[in-house]
């Protein structure tokens, strides 16, 4: 009788998933046109998967290992089951008989991962949801303990007749229900919306992937995409930003649906963790409710913090954020972000929540002009003034007013251009450049500075969602760069470095650009610099966001400390999974209250390492880190530190110094 | 607020504006809270009307008024150097709103603030100053609060058609946003312009900033400087002239301008 039932039962599910697959591609394909190489992608999938995906999830070993075995053991008993007992091809006449000893193994290699599935969601942690996902191991377990006892007869494990006489027949009825209820789950739930959806849209979404060069490629060398997409102005009718769920593009919704609700971006999320209502796993859980139409009742994780679930809704042709009252998102949750990027960095399905973040936001700021608190005054600023804080644009060198810094304008070209950055306002700044100044004269290198000519990078106003002011300072930036000849940009800012390095460049401006710790360390490795050694006291480094995830900038800054002779005590977190300082992404000038300040928990961090300094390489690290009251530690820039151990090396040919100036950091 | 309140008309006077730091051409800041008044006004139809030449920069900061949310601007076209009271006056009179709002002086140009004064002159209507929120509108009369110096307030009541400006006492403008800004219709209509003879004849040169007198506190105690910072300026040594000839007040003025040393 099974030999009956099974075809029927696991060809009414595959026809069923396609069904579902019909529908669920209807839905994202409401989304705006994308075009990315359709076979090109697919036949990319595999690898995104094995190797870029594995790699984020292979963070976490258990659970990689538990991913391999259950999604392998899947793939290979779905497939074998097909061709099994769908399609009767377990009989010894066909190759022997061994695909059905096969699917036994796979099947039994599918029900070892489950119990580990079960396992975890003993007690599970609280970033994972719950609801439909607590089921998601019985039926793991119903799939594969079902498919493994059909089999038993197909290789003659059991006798053939084992099934018939009327307790078989039970029996055989019995096991039917439990296969249906595995197909249920395992097939049909994954294009129709159950938990295993995220294996199908995941797939996809790894093969249509709006950012291609994000992926690794067997060329080797980690891709990285971190630069925001640039919105088409010229186009006085091409939207500005995202408004409704409808107005992602289509592999934007597929990837919102690709999500497995494993919450590692809700527990990296420094907002989240900060008590703002911002939960980027509700988030993108949010988009698929809006996607689909509904409200929001039926998630089952962490909600924003402050807000209840179950009160907001949206569709896919109404808006995101009203302009009064609730629908799908309130707009504080947006604004909440510091664009820090550790979900993205930690997200296994690859899903970007920075840029589906920033859309909306544009849509916020360009459309409803609604930028919250100082979000206004901040881009009236920069569209008046070129600088955030609305000082006079000839002052950016007042700073300097006794170093002489070579100008752009005099010298024409040289071999570093040095980004001052709007730090060139800011009275703690102005110290770190002036260190960074001593040191850049100490290796004789041969720089200038824009000086009155250079403006703000536009990366606040881009990550406000005004693109139309970032392109506004970014042109006339790249028109004034075009002016001279130099062959890298050296920056102590790393926002600069990464909106100059990776953003530009869609915009005409193709820059070679460093982050002064790399510069400084290149320095040193070619015995330009030489330092007195550390006589200070213990020290921990801490990433910049725009530094590390954005630029994959980790070492250079602890070869640097290494130099001085530091041993940096590392945090918890640090490198990729640093927790940022909140000061990215406009997030002070926004300001969306929560129960803690992010900085405060940063400088915990530092605390839990006993160090006195914290070595930081950012002006608005910085800024953040010295506003914490109480702190256990000082805040010293990379530049700083090195300034301090410079020693005199035994002196050079004095024809080969560059010109001069009468004024200089002299010891009498 | 008042469900019954019929539809109203306001016209609202902008300029371009001028950076104070950078000079550059934006929306002006007086102006664009005179258009915030009018956009937080309830059932409010509101115009915008500008005069003055039609060029690139201008546009850009005109555009900065719709970015607001208005979905039209009327530039009434005036070369440079002309009275643009005559022209917006006509322009007014042919379509009368109930009410006209303005900043109360331009950030570039003469600035003196005495448009709205010519403008009430010449369509005899009442004008109300320093004007901080405009609280009703019922049959044709509006109540309205006005801004005193150190925050206080004064209700007035004005039958329309009236003008009133705004100065830095009234809300923030709100933010302009881009894309309504690019979409909104600029349109252009052309009115006889009356050259400003008097002004040809000047010379115009950047404004100092004006010194500002120094409070001298003779105060021995902390309480007495606290009182001290926080008393009214009242002035008193000043004196109340009224019912006096012209000429008997320019006399006090002069010999007022003499003791403090702004004549010699
Ligand atoms: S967005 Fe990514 S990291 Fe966050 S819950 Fe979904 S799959 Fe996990
Ligand atoms: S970018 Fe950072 S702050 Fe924003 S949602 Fe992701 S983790 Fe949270």
């Amino acid at each position: 009788m099974l030999d009956t039932l099974l075809p029927i039962l696991i060809f009414t599910a595959l026809a069923l998933a396609v069904i579902g697959a019909w529908r669920r591609n209807r839905l994202w394909r409401q989304g705006r046109p994308s075009s990315v190489p359709i076979l090109k992608g697919l036949a990319a999938m595999p690898r995104r998967y094995l190797v870029d995906l594995h790699h984020v999830v292979a963070r976490d070993k258990v659970m990689s290992n538990t991913h391999v075995a259950t999604a392998g053991g899947f793939v290979a008993a779905a497939v074998l089951m097909i061709l099994v007992h769908g399609l009767g091809m377990g009989s010894s006449e066909v190759l022997g008989g061994v695909l059905g000893w096969v699917l036994l193994a796979a099947s039994a290699t599918m029900f070892v991962g489950s119990l580990f599935v079960a396992k975890r969601r003993r007690n599970p942690p609280a970033r994972l949801s719950k609801g439909p996902w607590n089921r998601l191991w019985k039926s793991l377990m119903a799939f594969s303990l079902g498919v493994f006892l059909i089999t038993l007869p197909t290789v003659g494990l059991l006798p053939e007749g084992f099934l018939e006489g009327s307790g078989g027949w039970i029996l055989a009825l019995g096991l039917a229900a439990v296969v249906a209820w595995g197909l249920g789950e395992m097939i049909v739930g994954m294009t129709w919306g159950g938990p295993m959806k995220h294996a199908f849209a995941g797939a996809l979404h790894l093969a249509f992937h709006r950012r291609p060069e994000r992926f690794s490629t067997k060329a080797g060398g980690e891709g990285r995409s971190t630069g925001l997409k640039a919105l088409n102005l010229d186009d006085v009718d091409a939207p500005l930003g995202v408004e409704k769920p409808a107005d992602f593009t289509w592999n934007q919704l597929l990837g919102f649906d690709a999500c497995v609700q494993c919450g590692r971006c809700e527990a990296v999320c420094p907002a989240f963790a900060a008590g703002q209502p911002l939960n980027p796993k509700k988030l993108i859980q949010d988009m698929v409710v809006g996607m689909a139409g509904g409200s929001d009742a039926g998630y089952a994780g962490s909600p924003y913090p402050g807000k209840p679930v179950g009160e907001h809704q949206g569709s896919p042709q109404g808006p995101i954020v009203a302009r009064q009252g609730q629908a799908l998102v309130d707009a504080e949750t947006l604004w909440s972000c510091t664009t820090c990027r550790a979900c993205v960095e930690e997200c296994p399905m690859m899903i970007e929540h920075v840029d589906a973040i920033v859309d909306m936001r544009r849509f916020l700021t360009l459309e409803h002009g609604n930028t919250p608190n100082k979000g206004a005054e901040v881009l009236g600023n920069l569209i008046a003034t070129d600088n955030p804080g609305g000082f006079d644009p000839g002052s950016r060198l007042h700073w300097a007013a006794d170093l002489d810094l070579p100008l752009m304008a005099d010298v024409k070209q040289a071999e570093v251009l040095l980004w001052l950055g709007d730090g060139a306002f800011d009275m703690r700044n102005q110290r770190t450049l002036r260190a960074l100044v001593k040191v850049l004269r100490a290796a004789e290198v041969d720089f200038a500075v824009l000086g009155n000519e250079e403006r703000d990078s536009g990366d606040v106003a881009r990550r406000l969602g005004d693109e139309a002011t970032f392109q506004s300072l970014a042109k006339r930036n790249i028109a004034t760069l075009a002016k001279y000849r130099f062959q890298r940009i050296v920056t102590c800012d790393p926002h600069s470095f990464h909106v100059l390095g990776n953003e530009y460049g869609e915009l005409g401006g193709d820059y070679e650009v460093r982050h002064h710790s790399t510069f400084i360390a290149e320095l040193y490795d070619t015995d330009r610099l030489t330092f007195s050694p550390w006589k200070g006291g213990s020290v921990t480094y801490h990433d910049p966001c725009y530094l590390g995830r954005y630029n994959g900038e980790y070492e250079a800054p602890r070869r640097v400390l290494r130099a001085l002779g530091i041993q940096v005590a590392e945090m918890e977190r640090s490198g990729s999974r640093s927790r940022c300082c909140g000061g990215g992404g406009g997030a002070p000038i926004t300001d969306i209250p929560g129960k803690q300040r992010i900085p405060d928990m940063r400088m915990n961090d530092v605390k839990e390492t006993g160090a006195e300094l914290v070595a930081v390489g950012c002006p608005q690290c910085t800024a953040m880190f010295e506003g914490v009251v109480d702190a256990s530690a000082e805040v010293r820039d990379i530049a700083e530190f090195v300034a301090d151990a410079l020693v005199d090396r035994p002196a050079a040919p004095v024809e080969s110094r560059p010109r001069r100036p009468a004024v200089e950091e002299f010891c009498p | 607020m008042q469900p019954d309140s019929r539809e109203i008309e306001v016209a609202v006077l902008v300029s371009v504006g001028r950076h104070p730091v950078t000079g550059r051409a934006r929306r002006a800041d007086q102006d664009a809270r005179g258009v915030e008044v009018a956009l937080t006004l309830p059932g409010a139809r509101v115009r915008l009307l500008h005069a003055g030449p039609a060029d690139d920069g201008s546009e850009e900061a005109l555009r900065g008024y719709l970015g607001m949310g208005l979905d039209r601007l009327t530039r009434v076209e005036q070369p440079e150097g002309a009275d643009v009271v005559p022209a917006l006056a006509q322009r007014l009179a042919a379509a009368p709103p109930q009410l006209v709002i303005a900043g109360s002086r331009a950030e570039r140009g003469e600035g003196s603030g005495l448009l709205p004064y010519a403008l009430a002159e010449y369509l005899g209507w009442p004008l109300v100053n320093g004007l901080a929120e405009v609280e009703g509108i019922e049959n044709g009369v509006a109540t309205l609060l006005q801004a005193l110096p150190r925050g206080q307030r004064r209700r007035l009541q004005v039958r329309l058609p009236a003008i009133i400006t705004v100065d830095g006492a009234a809300p923030m403008a709100r933010q302009s946003a881009f894309g309504p800004a690019r979409r909104a219709r600029l349109e252009s209509c052309a009115e006889v312009a009356v050259m400003d003879k008097a002004l040809g004849e000047w010379t115009l040169m950047p404004a100092r900033k004006r010194p500002k007198r120094l409070k001298i506190i003779k105060a021995g105690s902390a309480r007495d400087r606290f009182k001290a910072a926080a008393a009214k300026a009242e002035g008193g040594g000043g004196q109340l002239l009224t019912d006096v000839t012209p000429e008997q007040g320019a006399e006090a003025i002069l010999k007022l301008l003499k003791e403090e040393g702004v004549l010699r």
